[in-house]
Formats: structure tokens, C-alpha cells, sequence
């Protein structure tokens, strides 16, 4: 029955995640996109929160919880609320550990996902996108090719996060022409993990280009076995926890412009008391929760384990330009203002952009 | 739980309405745009019909929503014939007590077709309702109504077939202002209401508009909906206003709904042209890849997502009686002006196709528009949306 209301566990979720965002991401932003830095005490009192190993069946460590792309999403915003670069960060080990257990062999599950539902945050990755003009997921440059007991990937990643801290991650390689997905090793010979990225946003997130060249791994480590993965459904579960993701940073710099239009005063009016700010701020809160609905619905397909490829990238190409024209709003309404960094929203700004470029670096 | 999946019930029912749209409406459209101020005789005993055996109940739930999205796929300018309580109807749910309930429209659904019409409008008073010139005085224990009332729609209907009636605004003391605003129900044949003209407009040609005007009409004192008292109120207060901004709580995303049935009839026109034309729309695939023309669709198909979710949002939160004013006004907002621009696109993207009366989709683009202009224009229900996100009152933000 068509309905829009989380369920209860979802919203306690919600607000135990809201709060960590409010007291803990919220006070730190700033300085770790200054710095370049996240401290590893956020990131583990995150962990504690167990939002990834909720989802993770107790047989492997976790809690045995259901995992949902709706849940997912829900979370995802309210960690983008506080900051993406923690969000994509907090979230990463599930870029590993989801489509394990979605589409791994039982022997991978049984490898992997344990060390995954460790005590402590454990960071594991995946690489997707190719650092090229024209890049396109269906079609990479990244090439895997059988041999004998091996598979052999060549090729170049970037926007990898986490890559220098981890101990194995899934590469996506085109597998004569599809896309499928390599479980590989740190210390497997050919794999090559260069110096962090500098980005325009996401700053404090350390993400970083890698090589892969004649990188060897055993038959056994391509996800699903024999059978291979369903790459499109992963990329799916990809592009609506990036929308959920742009909703929650929109959402952020609405707010703020919000309140600041309320409280800066022109001509003797607070300037949100005029039709040019306050119709800007309408449509942003439109758009915002547009896109979040429509996040929930492609969720929802998931969920249900249908295609959902037009939903999917549906709501992502909206949530790029949405959360684009949400926080320039968001500067252009604290004019001057919103161009030094004393604000957050050039910030928020500038990590808006990067989600027509995501892809595959965050998924629920 | 959130979900997005209709009941059994509510996929008959858009199944039922589908077909309705389909052999019913369709094939005499374009008769009834070419032939203005025609009644389609057949369609409205026929819907009527339907409607009293409940297979077209067209209520302010989700699946009455789920159905005038089917019916306006059709012909958004029959849907507007289709008889019932209508707008007149909500204002009287939305205000009028127990009694009138039953007395105004406890036997609406028996015998011949009927209408219940909102009269609001006037020659200058649009979107700014508060300045209504009409007035009601009291007479005894009659109300005497006298004014002029425009862009009526199914006014000739509601006026002219018995058994119909007509909720208009009037006010009970101009110095009052908004709080001296009532609303009165006219019931059809009352002596001093009468059509005055029938609209010739751009789109929905088969939905009669009508010009009515009150020449000292008189009807029982208990046809007043609401308090009779006027109270007066802070300028800035819009208690006496109520009753109308609650009807339109309701009926905007109504009229969402209908914007959102017209935008899916141009997309399919234009999906199964291309298709025809064996040209597939890629999704999935990167920005840079799409033509020109993938970009296209592929926004419409989006926009039109995101209208009809905001619109079903707001509708199931007044199902779940939740306040809605915020998200009925941002669905209005958005699914008018995405409709506009659906409709628009398609007669573009179909060149010839879409620009010749041999076809459909220029009627479509005709008839979305008026979605961005009744009910509130989009204008309106930006400001209105401005004001609840601000939490400002309407001397706050003008």
C-alpha cells in the first residue's frame, strides 16, 4: 500500500544518526576539509553505531538485521547532512562488504565479511571509476582476462576511497566488454596505489588513483564465482545511496540559506521577506524533497530486487543537478558571505559538484 | 513502512479508469476541443453511471488520485465533465456541519447527473481571494447575494441542471476583510443566480468556465457554511479565511493529479512515436554519452517522477488526516509548472507530429496549462510554500 512513512525502527535509526551528525560531524567539518583530515575516533564511534554490520548476517559477525536500500538511504542522508566527506567514509567498507554478501560465493562470504564485522572500523573499498573523458561504468577501460588458474586486470582507477589504508577491495574490470567485479588483495604484485587526490570538494576524504598492471589474482576471486555478479544492480544500490547523499548535503546548505535569509537584514526587511530569496528557497525545498522521494521509490525496487536501472538513474541525474542548483542557491543567497569560508556553504558547494562525477563510491 | 506498491483494489481501479480513458474518452477528444460549449451527452451519463456503482468514486484519497491521473491521461477536459460534488462538494466537506452534509449532498448521487461548482473568482480577484467584492446580507432569515463570479468551472453545469449547487464566496462585512469572508451554498435553479457567459479558452474546451452572477439571490440562512459570525481577527490572521485554504489544501493536489495524467499522455505519445521509430531511450548510461534527445526524455520522465510523488505524498498525508498545506502547495507548484514544460517539450520534440491537430499532443500542451493556473497558479503556490518553509505569515512575506 503506497505510504510515506519510515517505519518505527527506521526512524529511531534516523535520529540516532541525526544526533551523531548534529554533535559530532557538524562540530569537526570545517577543520578536517582544512586539514584533509577525519579523526579515526569519529570515524570508530560511528562504527559503533553498527550501521553497516546491522545489515550483516550473524553467521558472518553481524546483527542479523535486514538489509534495506530504503534504511540505506535514510542513513545516508543524514550522514551527508553532517558532512560527505565523513558519510562516504563511514560508509565505505560497504562498498565492499555488499556485494558480498549480495553476490559473493559462500567461501568469499565466509572470508570476508567476518573481517568486515570486526569490533573496530575496518576500511575495505571498491574501484570503480577510470580517470578519463567519456567514462562510463558499462564500458571499462579496465580490462580482466583469463588465465589458466588466474585472472589478469590491467588498467587505471581513480576516486578510490580509503585505497592506502586497506587490505583488499573490489575492482570492476570489463570482462570481454561487461563489467564484472575482482576481489583483490593490498599486497597482490601489479596493484599499485598512487598519492591521495587532490579534489575540489570532499577534501577530507582521502581518495586516490590506482594502477593495475598484469595484477595477478587467483580464478576464485571474481565476485559471484563462476557466475559472475549482476554489475548493474550494484551500480543501482550505488547511484541511489550517492542521491540520498546529494539530498542530505542539499538539504544542509537549504538550511543554512534558510536561516541566514531570516536573519540578514536589507533595506530594513529580513531579505527571505522578498519574492527573489524566498521563491529561490521554495523551489529548493521542492526539489530537495522530490528527490528524496524519489530516492525512496528506486530503493524500494531494490528492495524488492527489481530492475530498477531507470529509477536508478533517474533520481541520480536529477540529484546531481538538483543538489548543484540547491547549494549554489545556498551561496548566492549569502552573497559575499557565501564565498568566504567562514560559512559553510561554499563548502557544501563544492562537494554538490562532485556528485555528477561520483559513481560507485558510496552504496546502501 | 514506506512503500510504493498500490493495494489490489487500487490497481483495478486504475485499470478501470485506464480503459474508461481509453474507449470512452479518447476517441471523441478532438470532437469536443473543435466543437467548444458541446456537451458530451454520452460520456457524462456514462461516467455518472460508473460513478455511482463506485468504479469511478472520485473522493481526496490516494486511489481517487490513482484514477483522475487515468482519466485526465484521457482527456483532462472530459475528466472536468465528469459529474459529482467537485470542488463545491470539498468546500462543503472541508467547512459545513453534519446537517448540510446530508442535506446538501446526502442524495447527490441519485437520479440525473449533478455538479457542485466552487464560485471564488471574480473580474478582480484572482489568486488574491481576500478581495472578493460579492456580498451576502442578511435578510430575516434569508441571506441576500449579489455579485459577480468568473471562471466558474462546470458553473453552467452546476447552475442550470437540478439537483447541482453552487458553494460561492461572499462577503458578510468588507470591513472585515478576510475574516468577513463566507462561503454560501447555492443550490441550482435558486431565482437571481444565472450564467452570465461561457468562456472561450485555449485548453480543457470540453469543461464548461462560466461567468455566474448573484442579482439579489436569496437562500435559507442554514446554507451558510461555517460560522455566521464574523470575528474579528489581526490583519495578518486567516482564521476567518479557513474554510477556503482547507478546501484548497485539498483540491490542489487534486488538480496536481490531473496536471500529472496530461504529462503522462504527452510521454507516452512521444516514447511509443520513438519506439516506433526503433530509437531507444539508454538509461544508465553516462551524461556524456546521451544524444540530445535521451537528455530530453529522460528529464521529462524525471520531472514527471517527481511531481507524481509529491502529489501522492500530499494526498495520502490528508488520507492519514495530516496537516498538508506545505506539501499539497509544493505539489501544486511542481506539477504545474512540470507539465507546462512536458508538454511543451513533446510538441517540440515531435516537430511536425506534435504541432498538427491530426494528433493529440498540441491539445495536451493546450490543456496542461490551465494545471498551472487554477487551484492557485504556480505563482501562488510558490509563495505559499515560501511562507511555510520561512514560517512566515503572509504580512511577512507578501
Amino acid at each position: 500500500m503506497i505510504s510515506f512513512s519510515p517505519t518505527e525502527e527506521q526512524q529511531m535509526i534516523v535520529s540516532m544518526v541525526k544526533q551523531f551528525a548534529t554533535d559530532e560531524m557538524r562540530k569537526i567539518y570545517r577543520e578536517c576539509d582544512e586539514s584533509g583530515d577525519i579523526p579515526a575516533s569519529i570515524i570508530d564511534t560511528a562504527w559503533q553505531m553498527g550501521l553497516i554490520s546491522n545489515s550483516m548476517p550473524e553467521e558472518y559477525g553481524g546483527f542479523g538485521g535486514e538489509h534495506s536500500a530504503i534504511t540505506g538511504s535514510l542513513i545516508a542522508e543524514e550522514l551527508a547532512w553532517g558532512d560527505l566527506s565523513m558519510a562516504i567514509h563511514i560508509l565505505c567498507p560497504a562498498l565492499f562488504s555488499y556485494p558480498i554478501l549480495e553476490m559473493g560465493t559462500e567461501t568469499q562470504r565466509k572470508k570476508y565479511l567476518p573481517l568486515i564485522c570486526d569490533e573496530r572500523f575496518k576500511a575495505a573499498t571498491a574501484a570503480l571509476t577510470e580517470p578519463h573523458f567519456g567514462f562510463d561504468p558499462y564500458s571499462l577501460s579496465t580490462i580482466a582476462r583469463s588465465d589458466g588458474n588466474e585472472y589478469v586486470l590491467d588498467g587505471e582507477k581513480c576516486y578510490v576511497p580509503l585505497a592506502a589504508e586497506v587490505d583488499f577491495l573490489l575492482v570492476y574490470a570489463a570482462e570481454n566488454g561487461s563489467s564484472q567485479c575482482f576481489i583483490v588483495e593490498k599486497d597482490t604484485k601489479g596493484l599499485e596505489i598512487s598519492e591521495r587526490e587532490n579534489n575540489m570538494g570532499i577534501k577530507a576524504l582521502p581518495t586516490y588513483e590506482l594502477g593495475l598492471k598484469d595484477c595477478r589474482i587467483p580464478k576464485e576471486n571474481r565476485l559471484g564465482g563462476s557466475s559472475g555478479c549482476d554489475f548493474g544492480r550494484i551500480l543501482n544500490h550505488s547511484r541511489v545511496a550517492l542521491s540520498a547523499m546529494a539530498v542530505g548535503v542539499a538539504k544542509a546548505a537549504f538550511e543554512y540559506s534558510r536561516d541566514y535569509a531570516k536573519e540578514r537584514v536589507a533595506f530594513g526587511e529580513p531579505i527571505a521577506s522578498r519574492q527573489a530569496i524566498a521563491f529561490m528557497l521554495a523551489e529548493m525545498a521542492i526539489e530537495i524533497d522530490a528527490t528524496r522521494l524519489m530516492t525512496w521509490e528506486a530503493a524500494w525496487k531494490l528492495d524488492r530486487k527489481e530492475e530498477a536501472t531507470k529509477e536508478a538513474s533517474l533520481v541520480k541525474a536529477y540529484a546531481d543537478d538538483m543538489v548543484m542548483m540547491v547549494t549554489d542557491r545556498a551561496v548566492q543567497i549569502l552573497g559575499g558571505h557565501g564565498y568566504v569560508r567562514e560559512h559553510p556553504v561554499e563548502l557544501w558547494l563544492r562537494n554538490g559538484r562532485g556528485f555528477a562525477t561520483f559513481d560507485g563510491m558510496a552504496t546502501v | 513502512m514506506i512503500d510504493f506498491e498500490p493495494t489490489p483494489e487500487q490497481e483495478e481501479a486504475i485499470n478501470t479508469a485506464h480503459k474508461f480513458a481509453q474507449e470512452l474518452f479518447r476517441p471523441t477528444s478532438r470532437h469536443y476541443d473543435e466543437h467548444e460549449h458541446e456537451s458530451p451527452r454520452e460520456l457524462i451519463d456514462e461516467t455518472w453511471g460508473e460513478r455511482n456503482k463506485g468504479t469511478l468514486a472520485l473522493g481526496l484519497d490516494v486511489t481517487a488520485a490513482l484514477r483522475i491521473e487515468e482519466l485526465c491521461w484521457g482527456d483532462a477536459g472530459f475528466f472536468l465533465c465528469v459529474p459529482g460534488p467537485g470542488l463545491g462538494g470539498a468546500a462543503i466537506f472541508a467547512s459545513g456541519t453534519k446537517e448540510q452534509l446530508s442535506r446538501f449532498l446526502g442524495n447527490f448521487n441519485e437520479g440525473d447527473p449533478k455538479w457542485g461548482a466552487m464560485a471564488m473568482t471574480e473580474p478582480h480577484a484572482g489568486s488574491d481571494t481576500a478581495a472578493i467584492g460579492a456580498t451576502a446580507v442578511r435578510d430575516g432569515d434569508e441571506w441576500v447575494l449579489n455579485g459577480e463570479k468568473i471562471f466558474v468551472t462546470w458553473g453552467k453545469r452546476a447552475v442550470e441542471n437540478p439537483g447541482s449547487l453552487v458553494v460561492v464566496w461572499a462577503t458578510v462585512d468588507k470591513s472585515a476583510g478576510r475574516a468577513g469572508m463566507k462561503s454560501f451554498v447555492v443550490p441550482a435553479g435558486t431565482p437571481g443566480m444565472r450564467v452570465e457567459k461561457l468562456e472561450k479558452k485555449l485548453g480543457i474546451k470540453a469543461s464548461d468556465t462560466a461567468t455566474i452572477v448573484f442579482d439579489n439571490c436569496r437562500i435559507p440562512f442554514e446554507n451558510i457554511l461555517g460560522n455566521p459570525e464574523v470575528k474579528k481577527v489581526d490583519k495578518s490572521e486567516t482564521k476567518g479565511f479557513k474554510g477556503a485554504m482547507a478546501t484548497f489544501d485539498a483540491t490542489r493536489p487534486i488538480v496536481a493529479i490531473m496536471a500529472i495524467g496530461v504529462g503522462r499522455a504527452a510521454l507516452d505519445f512521444v516514447k511509443e512515436t520513438l519506439g516506433n521509430e526503433g530509437i531507444d531511450i539508454r538509461y544508465g548510461v553516462p551524461k556524456q554519452k546521451l544524444t540530445a534527445l535521451e537528455r530530453d526524455i529522460m528529464e521529462m520522465e524525471a520531472n514527471y517522477k517527481a511531481a507524481k510523488l509529491l502529489t501522492l505524498r500530499a494526498i495520502w498525508m490528508m488520507s492519514q488526516f495530516q496537516p498538508n498545506n506545505l506539501e499539497a502547495s509544493m505539489a501544486k507548484a511542481k506539477a504545474g509548472l512540470a507539465v507546462t514544460k512536458i508538454t511543451q517539450k513533446a510538441v517540440e520534440i515531435m516537430g511536425p507530429l506534435g504541432y498538427s491537430r491530426k494528433y493529440l499532443l498540441e491539445k495536451w500542451m493546450r490543456d496542461a496549462k490551465i494545471n498551472d493556473i487554477f487551484e492557485g497558479t504556480g505563482q501562488i503556490n510558490m509563495l505559499v510554500t515560501a511562507r511555510r518553509v520561512l514560517n512566515y505569515s503572509r504580512d511577512q512575506l507578501k
